[in-house]
């Protein structure tokens, strides 16, 4: 049986090369809604033409020639006003088509890192960065942005639209950040491609399945980031982190869809892969040598979970350690509750106690369900059963997550029978 | 979604052109730095291997090589959006083999691995 539908071929076609088509043409023309209106084209000419004429010997290199052809005629169009831009526009249409493919290659790599940097540029807010980066880098329609992000499809549109005006009115150059700016901007760019991690981690049970997709589709763009910057620490912690974390996918679900604690995971159903590949890039850090940075530092933490073969086995020392050093990197009060959660299982319940008693006043943790879940947890080892069963009401009252709530109240009635669980 | 890629082909007895070999590891490499492909490996003839079988509640364990016409070349496993993706990566692979080293022929199984979205 025939499987070679044009429609489809185009579709994957497009969702491996869109990001480096789009790179290329935002180059070319210095706006990147153009040079996705420009892909778009080349797309809708792919759609038109591959059925008829079959699908090209070379897909990628097909669109990739139309779309830049596409350009130069813009390009072209505009040299009425700009006598300078003819120039640029013969100079790339004198080329001959092997050459110019070449010289698409030879610029892929940078052309990908100048997209990523406009799309996650910090003139654009944290949402707007996200669904332009979902929209330009993974190649996702405006349905599937929408749904991922548990928006309407309209303020999708709209907060990509936005994006691109923005870079646009601000004159955002397509450009490799300068050296000094480096440093702030990978920042944006990591913390976009987290978030997106994170937006699909918190997916449950019946949500739309475009909403885990996020964690594969950040886990590729951390994986292409690490591949245009290799050089750079935070960028393999970053994949580090989600590859580890990514890892437990399957087991922290249980048959009813219940969430299950990471102690609670079965570790079979741990993705060996993922955990093998997350170490390789844990080890690739070490390598580039300097102080861990946040997420480095946060993967050197899951790794420690991650090596253990049972619980059991977890080197809480060295975790309550990492987050000594993390709480300097990157000082929170989540961190904080973490390491007291680590420290109390180092070196007992009650010196986790003590540093979770100094966050019961944090202002940003008043309404953290995490606080007083773990102040329980930390009371019913320590046998305070009452303040315990207090404590899992409270972490029931405040968590907006059903599943989790019950889970809560599970142990606040256990604590209430009077038996300690330990 | 995660694809793994088996290539079968008729026993080498002639050594692949070096061409071929350098347009495979380019490719991998573009694979790789696409996020797309996670590992890959080539596979000794199945000489140096065996075969484990369980018949009638029997085991019995034959060494290599097996009786197939085709022997197991090589395997890729991608992480990939849609099947077509995966067969698009894979058709890539093969041009390379029509393209370098006429006569040779083979054939590829994409075959999906069980993931999250099965369940």
């Amino acid at each position: 049986m025939q499987a070679t539908d044009p429609h489809r071929v185009v579709e994957a076609v497009w969702r491996i090369e869109a990001a480096r088509i789009i790179a290329g043409l935002a180059r070319i023309v210095q706006d990147v809604g153009l040079a996705e209106e420009l892909a778009q084209d080349a797309l809708v000419a792919a759609l038109e033409q591959w059925p008829e004429s079959g699908v090209p010997d070379n897909p990628g290199a097909w669109l990739m020639a139309t779309a830049k052809h596409k350009a130069i005629d813009v390009l072209r169009r505009r040299a009425a006003y700009d006598r300078k831009l003819v120039e640029v526009g013969r100079d790339i249409d004198q080329r001959d088509e092997p050459d110019l493919a070449a010289a698409a290659d030879d610029y892929i790599g940078d052309d990908l890192l100048r997209l990523i940097f406009a799309a996650c540029h910090p003139v654009l807010s944290t949402e707007a960065r996200v669904a332009l980066t979902l929209r330009l880098l993974g190649g996702l329609t405006t349905d599937e942005i929408a749904r991922a992000l548990l928006v309407s499809e309209p303020t999708a549109a709209q907060r990509i639209v936005r994006a691109k005006r923005t870079l646009a009115a601000k004159r955002v150059p397509i450009e490799l950040p300068p050296p000094s700016d480096i440093a702030e901007r990978l920042a944006s760019v990591l913390e976009v491609i987290y978030l997106i991690f994170n937006e699909g981690y918190s997916a449950t049970a019946g949500d739309d399945w475009m909403r885990p997709a996020l964690c594969a589709e950040a886990l590729r763009l951390g994986r292409i980031l690490a591949g245009l910057l290799p050089k750079e620490p935070e960028v393999h912690g970053l994949v580090a982190l989600m590859e580890i974390q990514a890892s437990r996918t399957r087991a922290r679900t249980g048959s009813s869809g219940e969430p299950v604690l990471l102690l609670d995971q079965d570790r079979r159903r741990w993705d060996r892969l993922l955990i093998r590949r997350g170490l390789e890039a844990l080890d690739r850090v070490d390598a580039l040598g300097g102080t861990l940075g946040p997420y480095a530092l946060q993967a050197a933490i899951a790794a420690c979970h991650a090596r253990a073969v049972t619980a059991e086995d977890t080197d809480w020392a060295r975790i309550a350690a990492l987050y000594v050093v993390l709480s300097h990197v990157s000082p929170s009060p989540i961190v904080e509750l973490n390491r007291a959660v680590a420290v109390g299982m180092a070196h007992g319940p009650a010196e986790g106690l003590s540093l979770v008693d100094a966050l019961v006043s944090e202002p940003t943790l008043a309404a953290y369900p995490q606080l007083p879940a773990v102040r329980g947890d930390l009371l019913a080892k320590l046998g305070r059963l009452d303040e315990a069963k207090r404590e899992f009401e409270r972490a029931a009252a405040l968590t907006r997550n059903e599943r989790e709530r019950s889970v809560f109240l599970a142990r606040a009635m256990v604590a209430d029978s009077g038996t300690t669980e330990e | 979604m995660r694809y793994i890629v088996l290539l079968k082909g008729a026993e080498i007895t002639t050594p692949p052109p070096p061409e071929l070999m350098e347009a495979i590891m380019k490719l991998g490499e573009e694979a790789t730095k696409a996020g797309a492909l996670l590992d890959t490996a080539g596979l000794s003839p199945s000489a140096a291997g065996a075969k484990v079988a369980l018949s009638a509640g029997r085991l019995s364990i034959t060494d290599g090589p097996f009786a197939e016409a085709k022997e197991m070349i090589s395997y890729a496993l991608y992480e990939v959006r849609s099947k077509e993706e995966a067969v698009e990566w894979t058709s890539r692979f093969m041009k390379l083999h029509r393209d370098l080293w006429p006569g040779w022929e083979g054939e590829a199984d994409v075959l999906k691995v069980f993931g999250p979205e099965d369940f």
